[in-house]
């Protein structure tokens, strides 16, 4: 009898703060400038300096922490975290260990460990060799990046597959751009995920041997990389073999995982407490303003959609886009006793589909004002016109910015009403269609959809699909 | 008391390279550095909150306004190999 393993996974997101200036020094931040332009004595660690930190970026990571729930701690101090290593030229980072600013949250259905504040490293690039770090032979460091203010938050391990990870980070990501703290832009770093992957038996409440998955900058490539580190642990299992403990790149171009040299073996870091910085006691002023400020976050936005009765996947395509959400309330208010539910599935699919569909327009260039859309939905549910037909409106309105009354006049696409003419035309497909007719009545109804199609076809889209149905099914003896 | 693993481990982690001599030396000189300052291990600190400083103070922060940074030529003129703007060092892979 083979095991059944569950995977446990738990997360460590590094969020870069849009401040103006990095952690400790007023180097302006950047992204893509020539390298060591914003540099200075504090962020190069010239002999004799002192950091100081930014009080913006404190109060930016005192908004983190308040949105995932997290207890703001009243003192928060600062570490030095050493390694020897060409990114970080202290030889240390200053990072919090002991008492970081934030702990024991929750964000969905996974809770928080704590967050802290902590300094980016410099960027390096490695030379020779194939460019990448094995076999070059010399670094290029540009310290732009270095002194980066970040905050990293560290999960409890209540993850148990990729697809999780994904949908979880995503909702982590929503929420941190809701706060307005952080680009969260992973192609460009500023939102950067670590997973750390074991394998138990089913039932088990001890933690496997774990790997750690570096830096993916992508939620899809997360999901494939975990779920390709989970299959790989269940195959040594499976085998008598341990897993080792390492650190793991995921190549999402070949699917393929390889082994990394750790910047420091065993991860001996010496924590000791940064004698250069005194403690942070936030103000009540400081605290009240992280908490008051919050926004109306995803989560809560989503739970709000679905009270309205939005199906569980558009409310929560809405509520991680602020645009797309505020978009959705305009064509709500805008509409005439509209539900809801149906006004969601025409902004987060027809609309998006057809957005998508020309040329890939972002919803701010959308010549579909919200009480145009409004006014469509409107036709629909009133069965003015087919839910078929308002597509071809909404193409229409998406392309020329037309309004719905009028493009339902030039195209002649009322609805059908007369069920007398319905009717005719039913039976006309039905005779036209003997072989689709004979499958129905032989009892396969699936067939039917091919006279529901001949039906829409001769009415170029104007009838009633579900009356269609009824009258197909009436003269089939369904 | 430090044993010459230790040393060399130390020594992995700052990327020195040891003498034997040298590990014997420093075995001896830092095993007497840690006792000295392990005579801090005989006061009662019971009942004392950790101390992150000396200095009585809190909240030193710094308004998030940018000021300008050094000239990329003088960042980079203490630099015994720059090239390309970039400060040039050998491949942290080389030395492993």
């Amino acid at each position: 009898m083979s095991t059944e393993y569950e995977a446990v996974i738990g997360l460590e997101i590094h969020v870069q703060l849009s401040t103006r200036t990095k952690m400790f020094c007023g180097c302006e931040l950047s992204f893509g400038d020539d390298p060591n332009v914003h540099t200075c004595p504090v962020c190069l660690a010239l002999p004799g300096v002192l950091p100081v930190p930014n009080r913006t970026a404190f109060e930016y990571a005192l908004k983190i922490g308040a949105a995932l729930d997290c207890e703001l701690a009243t003192v928060s101090t600062f570490d030095r975290k050493n390694y020897f290593y060409p990114d970080n030229p202290k030889a240390y980072q200053i990072t919090q260990a002991a008492r970081p600013f934030a702990v024991n949250g929750k964000l969905g259905d996974v809770r928080i460990h704590h967050a802290h504040l902590e300094e980016d490293a410099a960027k390096t690039i490695h030379t020779g060799g194939s460019g990448r770090i094995k076999g070059s032979d010399a670094s290029l460091v540009d310290f732009n990046r270095g002194g980066t203010p970040l905050v990293e938050i560290v999960t409890e391990p209540d993850l148990h597959s990729g697809a999780q990870v994904r949908e979880w980070g995503q909702l982590l990501r929503a929420t941190i751009k809701q706060l307005g703290v952080s680009d969260v832009n992973m192609e460009e770093g500023s939102l950067r995920c670590d997973a750390n992957v074991s394998i138990r038996p089913v039932g088990s409440t001890e933690l496997g041997v774990k790997t750690e998955m570096k830096n993916m900058n992508s939620f899809r490539f997360i999901e494939r990389g975990i779920d390709a580190e989970v299959a790989r642990q269940k195959a040594l299992l499976e085998a008598g073999e341990p897993v080792v403990q390492e650190t793991l790149h995921f190549d999402p171009a070949t699917g393929e995982l390889h082994s990394l040299r750790s910047k420091e073996e065993a991860h001996d870091y010496r924590y000791l407490p940064e004698p250069d910085l005194v403690p942070v006691v936030p103000t009540q002023e400081m605290f009240d303003e992280a908490r008051n400020s919050l926004p109306e976050l995803p989560a809560d936005r989503a739970r709000r959609y679905e009270d309205l009765g939005v199906s569980e996947q558009a409310a929560l395509l809405l509520s991680f886009e602020t645009e797309w959400a505020g978009y959705f309330e305009e064509v709500l208010d805008a509409g005439d006793s509209l539900e809801p539910r149906v006004v969601a599935n025409w902004v987060t699919g027809e609309l998006s589909a057809e957005l998508r569909r020309q040329e890939d327009r972002p919803l701010a260039d959308s010549n579909v004002p919200p009480a145009s859309l409004a006014a469509l939905i409107g036709l629909v549910a009133r069965k003015k016109i087919s839910h078929g037909a308002g597509k071809t409106v909404l193409e229409e309105m998406v392309s020329t910015g037309a309004d719905p009354e009028t493009v339902v006049a030039d195209k002649g696409l009322e609805q059908i009403s007369d069920s007398g003419e319905l009717e005719k035309i039913v039976l006309q497909v039905i005779e036209e269609n003997p072989k689709p007719a004979e499958q129905v009545r032989a009892g396969n109804e699936k067939a039917i959809g091919a006279l529901v199609g001949g039906v829409m076809k001769a009415t170029q889209g104007r009838a009633d699909g579900g009356e269609v149905n009824r009258l197909l099914r009436q003269h089939l003896g369904l | 008391m430090i044993d010459r693993e230790q040393v060399l481990h130390v020594a992995r982690l700052s990327r020195l390279r040891l003498t034997e001599e040298e590990v014997d030396t420093l075995t001896g000189e830092l095993s007497s550095v840690l006792d000295h300052v392990d005579k801090l291990a005989e006061v009662d600190i019971e009942g004392v909150e950790p101390t992150s400083h000396v200095v009585p103070l809190e909240n030193v922060l710094r308004d998030d306004v940018p000021v300008p940074s050094l000239d990329r030529d003088v960042a980079l003129s203490q630099a015994p190999d720059p090239h390309d703007g970039a400060f040039r060092v050998p491949s942290p892979q080389a030395e492993a």
